[in-house]
């Protein structure tokens, strides 16, 4: 210990030191303190959804079950990587790509095989150059930059984000200094959408204001509004002028159909709105580790596209100057080719039909344990998600107890369950909703 | 008509004009076919970015002999990218292991602490007793975008100060995370070397408890580094003013094809019982640019005192892309792992940093045989991938127009991009626009 003070300890900061004195009396401008210029840095909280894979791993429990991050698993439990994004990968070596760096908007043909997955081939937009595409890193990077460009070209809006909302959202906006406020969206007493709330809450919004909007599968509720309920939410944006933001996250995790799950996106830009659309690749290609992703800006003309990208790119420039190529070049080559995006379609409804069987055999289980309870939330519920309504104890008793490792919302990752484990689970719910 | 007066109708307070604003999108809104909302119209154009903006017109030009000195990326004599050997070795290792997760939110740890290793040296006292929190980042600007925000957030009273020149995107990440920032002198046009004096100066006149970025070697856009008893002095000097020094290191391994070598100014520092701060970027000397490989690091009291402060890097970085690419930290952790690949990524950098020397060389003794007028000493004396020419911006301009030669309006040239083939038309562009002029 004495030794590797001895070695460590830096002579400036070390006891009677004479400068101090003078030091003391300089203005506040001057940042010196008698330590270590960091030692007021507090341990930050472990992330909320992130610490939970990171609880899970440290412990020892043989039957530990993480159904925090949504990430996808198979039957078996493992982590999937698609054939499709194999192929892909044995083509680009055996190319040999270079290194090179992307221009800062991203690879072309990536660029432009996002937004005709998102707005369908025959989209007059994209057809018309009114688009602005900006790959980005996945989900949260689109979702920062866009924040970014609304920080600094939509000065005093506010963002309204459902209550709930993937933790993440907060902190992106919050970062920016984008105001963000809540609109009511989760009805915990129907388990389901509070809509007259959501609709009441968005209609007393300032005009003009921005509304983040999930495309399908909301995270974390797994609740989406019906085609009708979008349509009335597209009607009441135009009426106020909002600008509706969609985190697309989980496109082919709802029905298990890519062009369904884009209903929502497509139908406000068919209805003549400007919208921002944010899209990850992580869960729907299982890039999750090469952070593929796109921010998507709809405008009304095609200069106003020319114009957002410019300003987008220098937005990007200054946090990561040009976004990573290897997942971009598999996305590309898994959309761009008709061969492989007819593989990914058949692995992406493999991937939602796993999860929407493990749904209802979870049902069946609860239901025969609890009967007296109404569980058919779990299979109304879309995509990788399940809200369960449990509250922070009886998430503490599912980990403490049973060593089921999800986030203390009672958000649980049906990705991250088999159906081997159903009823380890199903007994692991009764309990903590009965006794605590 | 309309789309002026909605834009000063969006400037205003939305509460403030909420009756007309609600009539004049209605009124948009009923366009038909076109778009209901209309709320850009008011952004202009971004001016292109001065580096990369530079490839874009390069690409443009359709002249067959064009020659592109703009961007910092490494070219072979046949003037074409180059993917490392050690590189594609470790990518046929990795292939097949099909791991996609996500990464941890500081990254790979291995890639993370053989980085720190790189950086601080195998048996750097800091490193051994954990006192370096280190997290992977977005390549060189990823880094340097963290510790702007973590100094907004934990050094809010300090303003950053950056030499004058510098590569340009250091203006523009310290500006977006809200950081003040001041130059210090450090070119020196009369000698095309370092302006010592004022270098040291200005370090004396910052208030105390400034923010230095300090470009650890291979200065960019000068090629203009210190001599190590400069470094001394200004280690010296920083040490009882108490800044802190924040080094950028783009180029360990291409300034003198040593990578320890390179890495001495911040073992000098931190010999001398600086805490300091790195970026460390992978872009060029492991030729990963597209990857957008690096790592962010902060020398810290001890291990207490790091863990607490990664804790808070990873806050940074959660709303910033979640957690880093993996592909890029797993070659470079492959590379650094294994001794023989570390190896033979030694003599592959060597052997870049030696063919720009050379190409430095040339480019000079046919600036000489041209019977140019000027002094090119400063071709082989300043060092690292970019020469700081000395050419003006209208110069630069001619060679664009009317040499299809291209590279930025500082008059920096990227030596990467000169090779046989092309250096003595490059000479005899340079000469021609430069033979009348003073420099």
């Amino acid at each position: 210990m004495a030794s590797a003070m001895k070695t460590t300890a830096s002579p400036r900061y070390g006891p009677g030191a004479p400068q101090r004195a003078a030091l003391l009396n300089k203005p506040a401008a001057a940042v010196v303190t008698n330590g270590s210029r960091l030692a007021g840095v507090e341990m930050a909280p472990p992330d909320p959804i992130l610490g939970v894979s990171e609880a899970f791993k440290a412990s020892k429990d043989p039957n530990k079950l993480n159904l925090g991050v949504g990430a996808y698993r198979t039957e078996e439990l493992q982590p999937l990587v698609l054939e499709v994004v194999k192929k892909a990968e044995q083509k680009m070596l055996a190319a040999g790509y270079n290194k090179e760096y992307l221009p800062i908007e991203g690879l072309d043909a990536f660029r432009q095989a996002t937004v005709q997955l998102l707005l369908g081939s025959d989209s007059a937009a994209v057809k018309e150059g009114r688009v602005a595409v900006l790959q980005a890193l996945s989900g949260t990077g689109s979702l920062r930059v866009g924040a970014a460009f609304i920080a600094r070209f939509m000065k005093g809006t506010t963002v309204y984000i459902s209550n709930p909302t993937w933790g993440n959202h907060r902190n992106i906006f919050g970062d920016e200094g984008v105001e963000w406020k809540y609109y009511r969206y989760f009805d915990p007493d129907t388990v389901g959408l509070d809509f007259k709330g959501m609709v009441e809450d968005l209609t007393a919004a300032p005009d003009g204001s921005i509304v983040l909007l999930h495309g399908c599968a909301h995270n974390p509720t797994g609740v989406d509004p019906t085609p009708q309920q979008w349509q009335e939410i597209a009607d009441l944006c135009k009426a106020k002028g909002h600008m509706p933001f969609f985190d697309v996250a989980y496109q082919g995790f709802a029905t298990g159909d890519l062009d369904k799950d884009a209903f929502a996106p497509r139908l406000f830009v068919d209805n003549g709105l400007e919208v921002m659309v944010a899209q990850s690749y992580s869960k729907n290609l299982g890039l999750y580790g090469e952070r593929v992703g796109a921010l998507n800006v709809v405008l009304s003309d095609a200069d106003a596209a020319k114009s957002v990208l410019s300003q987008l790119k220098r937005l990007a420039r200054a946090i990561w100057s040009n976004p990573p190529t290897h997942g971009a070049r598999i996305a590309a080559e898994v959309v761009g080719d008709a061969d492989m995006f007819e593989l990914w379609k058949s692995e992406m409804a493999g991937m939602a039909g796993r999860i929407a069987k493990v749904r209802g055999e979870l049902q069946a289980a609860l239901e025969s344990r609890c009967p007296d309870r109404d569980w058919s939330f779990i299979t109304k519920q879309i995509g990788m998600f399940s809200f369960t309504g449990m509250t922070p104890q009886q998430v503490d008793n599912m980990t403490n107890k049973h060593a089921v490792f999800m986030t203390r919302d009672g958000r649980i990752s049906l990705a991250g369950l088999s159906s081997s484990k159903v009823a380890y689970l199903a007994d692991a719910i009764v309990d903590s909703v009965r006794n605590h | 008509m309309f789309p002026a007066l909605a834009l000063s109708m969006q400037q205003l307070q939305p509460a403030a004009s909420l009756p007309l604003l609600s009539c004049l999108r209605r009124a948009y809104s009923t366009s038909g076919a076109a778009a209901a909302t209309n709320w850009f119209s008011h952004v202009e154009m971004a001016p292109r970015d001065p580096i990369l903006g530079v490839t874009e017109k390069f690409l443009a030009d359709k002249n067959p002999d064009k020659i592109n000195l703009g961007v910092g990326a490494y070219r072979d004599d046949n003037g074409q990218p180059v993917v490392l050997e050690s590189v594609r070795e470790a990518e046929r290792r990795v292939a097949g292991s099909h791991f996609m997760e996500y990464l941890p939110i500081g990254g790979l740890r291995d890639f993370v602490s053989e980085s720190v290793k790189l950086a601080y040296g195998d048996d750097s006292p800091v490193v051994a007793a954990g006192q370096v929190a280190a997290v992977q980042s977005l390549s060189g600007t990823g880094s340097c975008r963290l510790f702007a925000e973590f100094q907004r957030r934990f050094m809010p009273h300090s303003s950053v100060y950056i030499p004058v020149p510098t590569w340009s995107n250091h203006h523009n990440i310290w500006r977006d995370a809200g950081v003040a920032q001041n130059g210090y002198r450090y070119y020196k046009p009369e000698t095309r070397g370092l302006d010592f004096e004022g270098l040291m100066e200005d370090i004396k006149n910052a208030p105390n408890g400034s923010v230095f970025l300090l470009h650890a070697c291979a200065h960019n856009p000068t090629g203009v580094d210190p001599t190590p008893e400069q470094w001394q002095a200004m280690s010296k000097l920083m040490l009882d003013k108490s800044h802190f020094a924040f080094f950028d290191m783009a180029y360990q391994g291409f300034a003198t094809g040593d990578c320890t070598r390179d890495a001495a100014a911040i073992r000098i520092f931190i010999d001398d019982g600086h805490r300091v701060g790195l970026s460390q970027s992978y872009a060029k000397n492991m030729g990963l640019y597209g990857q957008r490989v690096g790592c962010f690091s902060l020398v810290c009291d001890s291990a207490a005192e790091a863990a607490k402060v990664e804790s808070q890097m990873k806050l940074i970085a959660r709303p910033m892309y979640s957690n880093p690419p993996l592909h890029g930290a797993l070659l470079v952790s492959k590379i650094l792992h294994d001794a023989d690949l570390k190896q033979q990524w030694y003599q592959e950098v060597g052997v870049m940093a030696a063919r720009i020397k050379d190409m430095r060389g040339l480019l000079r003794h046919n600036l000489q045989q041209l019977g140019s007028p000027h002094n090119w000493q400063h071709i082989t004396d300043q060092i690292g991938m970019f020469c700081y020419t000395g050419m003006s911006g209208e110069m630069v301009d001619t060679l664009a127009a009317a040499h299809s030669i291209y590279m930025t309006r500082n008059g920096r040239i990227s030596m990467a991009g000169v090779n046989t083939k092309n250096v003595a038309r490059l000479a005899e562009a340079m000469h021609a626009v430069t033979k009348e002029a003073k420099m």
